[in-house]
């Protein structure tokens, strides 16, 4: 797939943004006035920036409403849902923190479950995708929020939760790359499948439809940058999950801290890039691409 | 809207005869002719006469070659368009309600009033028959020529999706595949139609069908080749002679 940046951010920025919002919500930490109103700002710069770059990759980006309607059938539609109801109860608790001092319990609740639940649905995205073998995994929603709930942790300055989340956050994404390196071929669906011909021989691509490239090409035959996965993997891995939980080992600082977010960004946005990069949509077997 | 239909009353769909086809790709240019000018907006290029040029095309005609484990290898051309499926997953996943299957025919449509260009239907359909117009935005698909086959101000011969109406080799047809006594469904029968990646559970309406086996070479190739004389390995006579005296120089 094309891992275009608009994506990488969305899930990358709201995953982070919702994770905060759900550990507000539950009130780790519990704060109010000037000290909620800046945590609270960045959690709303994360995940309402995240969903304004989702925007960024439609085609006709001043319809984005109509994505609410198909609510009964369309994960997207869900997530919609999902991430205007969390925004909307958790500025109300946020107010509740901010002007009076109140930490409304119920409403921070409610405001924590479809905080997590916006990440599940934007997970869900992409594990319907049964055309995505490497995607069409179990593991796609527990990655997403684990993810989620271990940069939540992170943010929100709970060392204790988040060196233990960080762990099996980890844990999930080592599973992740094991299973979907060889999900395409689990899945059976190969080029005698696709063509039907399989039967009769071993199906090669002989000619391309056009000599030029097309939107199928460009938008899910992405094979620019698999020779580096190795290399980007271990630098995902090492800024996403050692470098925060060793820097949360270390005594409380706020400048450690602000390190120990900034790795975990910059380590999830590899592992997104190569979530995209590297997920191989069966069309590329028409192309004798895969 | 994006709820799929519990049952269509027709499933209008294409057969695609492989044996048949022969890889001209007329069929793209009169789909792309047809519907770039009727339904919906227009079928866009970009950079058409330039160095990198590309363009939106419901119809793609690719070429495979398949190697038999004994014997020679095939060449197979493949017109590949949508299959109009009955569990199209690419209506579901629409978080617009742009994309939907109408109950009369079975015919998967996008109203591009509503589509907001997300592309999530063309990431969930396997066979890549939706494409993302450029310069509108909009996602477009084969429509079946839904505005031909019920179009009363044509003639009734070319009541039929413009790519079947063009076929010079007669490689496609088109019909209602719900019905078990109408000709398509006959033709599919008769000759093992087959589903494009049956395993997807998309159930496409649109079905292919295979090759005929190719004729075997046998050793012989005429029968009166054992009469006839064998060919003479060393030239004689002035073609001999002629070889021997150029040999010299």
């Amino acid at each position: 797939m094309h891992p275009a940046p608009s994506v990488i951010v969305f899930t990358t920025l709201s995953g982070l943004g919702f994770g905060l919002l759900f550990f507000l919500g539950l009130g780790l930490p519990e704060v109010t006035g000037w000290v909620a109103f800046v945590i609270y700002a960045i959690a709303y710069a994360l995940s309402v920036g995240g969903l304004m770059a989702s925007t960024f990759h439609l085609g006709r980006p001043e319809r984005a409403w109509n994505a609410l309607t198909q609510w009964k059938s369309s994960w997207l539609s869900r997530e919609g849902w999902c991430a205007v109801i969390a925004l909307i109860i958790m500025g109300l608790y946020a107010i509740g923190a901010i002007f009076f001092g109140q930490r409304w319990g119920v409403l921070g609740l409610l405001g924590a479950l479809f905080s997590l639940a916006t990440v599940f649905t934007t997970s869900m995205i992409y594990t319907q995708l049964r055309t995505i073998p490497r995607w069409n995994m179990a593991l796609t929603p527990v990655m997403f929020l684990s993810f989620g709930l271990a940069g939540g942790a992170v943010l929100a300055g709970q060392a204790g939760l988040a060196i233990p989340l960080l762990a099996i956050a980890a844990s999930v994404q080592i599973l992740y790359w094991w299973r979907g390196d060889s999900a395409l071929e689990r899945s059976g669906t190969n080029l005698g499948t696709a063509t039907g011909l399989g039967q009769r021989g071993s199906v090669r691509a002989f000619e391309p439809p056009h000599t030029g490239t097309n939107y199928l090409l460009r938008e899910f035959v992405h094979v620019v940058g698999r020779k580096h996965v190795a290399k980007l993997r271990v630098i995902s891995f090492a800024l996403a999950f050692f470098v925060p939980v060793a820097l949360l080992l270390l005594p409380f600082s706020h400048f450690f801290g602000l390190l120990a977010v900034l790795s975990h960004l910059a380590g999830v946005a590899v592992s997104r890039w190569l979530f995209f990069a590297q997920a191989e949509h069966v069309v590329g077997l028409y192309y004798g691409k895969r | 809207m994006t709820q799929l239909p519990q049952s269509t009353d027709r499933k209008m769909g294409l057969v695609i005869d492989l044996d048949t086809c022969v890889g001209c790709h007329a069929c793209v240019i009169s789909c792309k002719g047809w519907n770039t000018e009727n339904y919906g907006a227009p079928l866009s290029d970009q950079d058409a006469y330039g160095a990198d040029p590309s363009g939106t095309f419901l119809n793609r005609v690719h070429s495979y070659e398949v190697q038999p484990a004994e014997g020679h290898a095939q060449l197979i051309h493949f017109p590949k368009s949508c299959l109009h499926c009955e569990d199209a997953p690419c209506v579901t996943v629409c978080p617009t309600g742009a994309s939907y299957k109408r109950v009369e025919d079975g015919i998967v449509l996008v109203n591009e009033s509503d589509c907001i260009g997300c592309g999530l239907c063309a990431w969930s359909c396997p066979y890549g028959a939706r494409e993302l117009d450029q310069a509108e935005g909009v996602m477009k698909k084969c429509t079946l020529c839904v505005d031909r086959i019920y179009n009363e101000n044509l003639p009734e011969v070319d009541r039929v999706p413009s790519c079947v109406r063009t076929c010079p080799a007669g490689a496609r047809h088109f019909g209602d595949l719900g019905d078990p006594d109408s000709d398509v469904s006959k033709l599919v029968a008769e000759r093992d139609g087959m589903d494009l990646m049956p395993e997807m559970g998309t159930k496409p309406v649109n079905k292919y069908l295979p090759p005929r086996p190719k004729d075997q070479i046998e050793d012989q190739i005429d029968i009166l080749a054992p009469l006839l004389a064998p060919v003479a390995e060393e030239p004689g006579g002035f073609i001999g002679w002629l070889d021997k005296t150029l040999e010299k120089f």
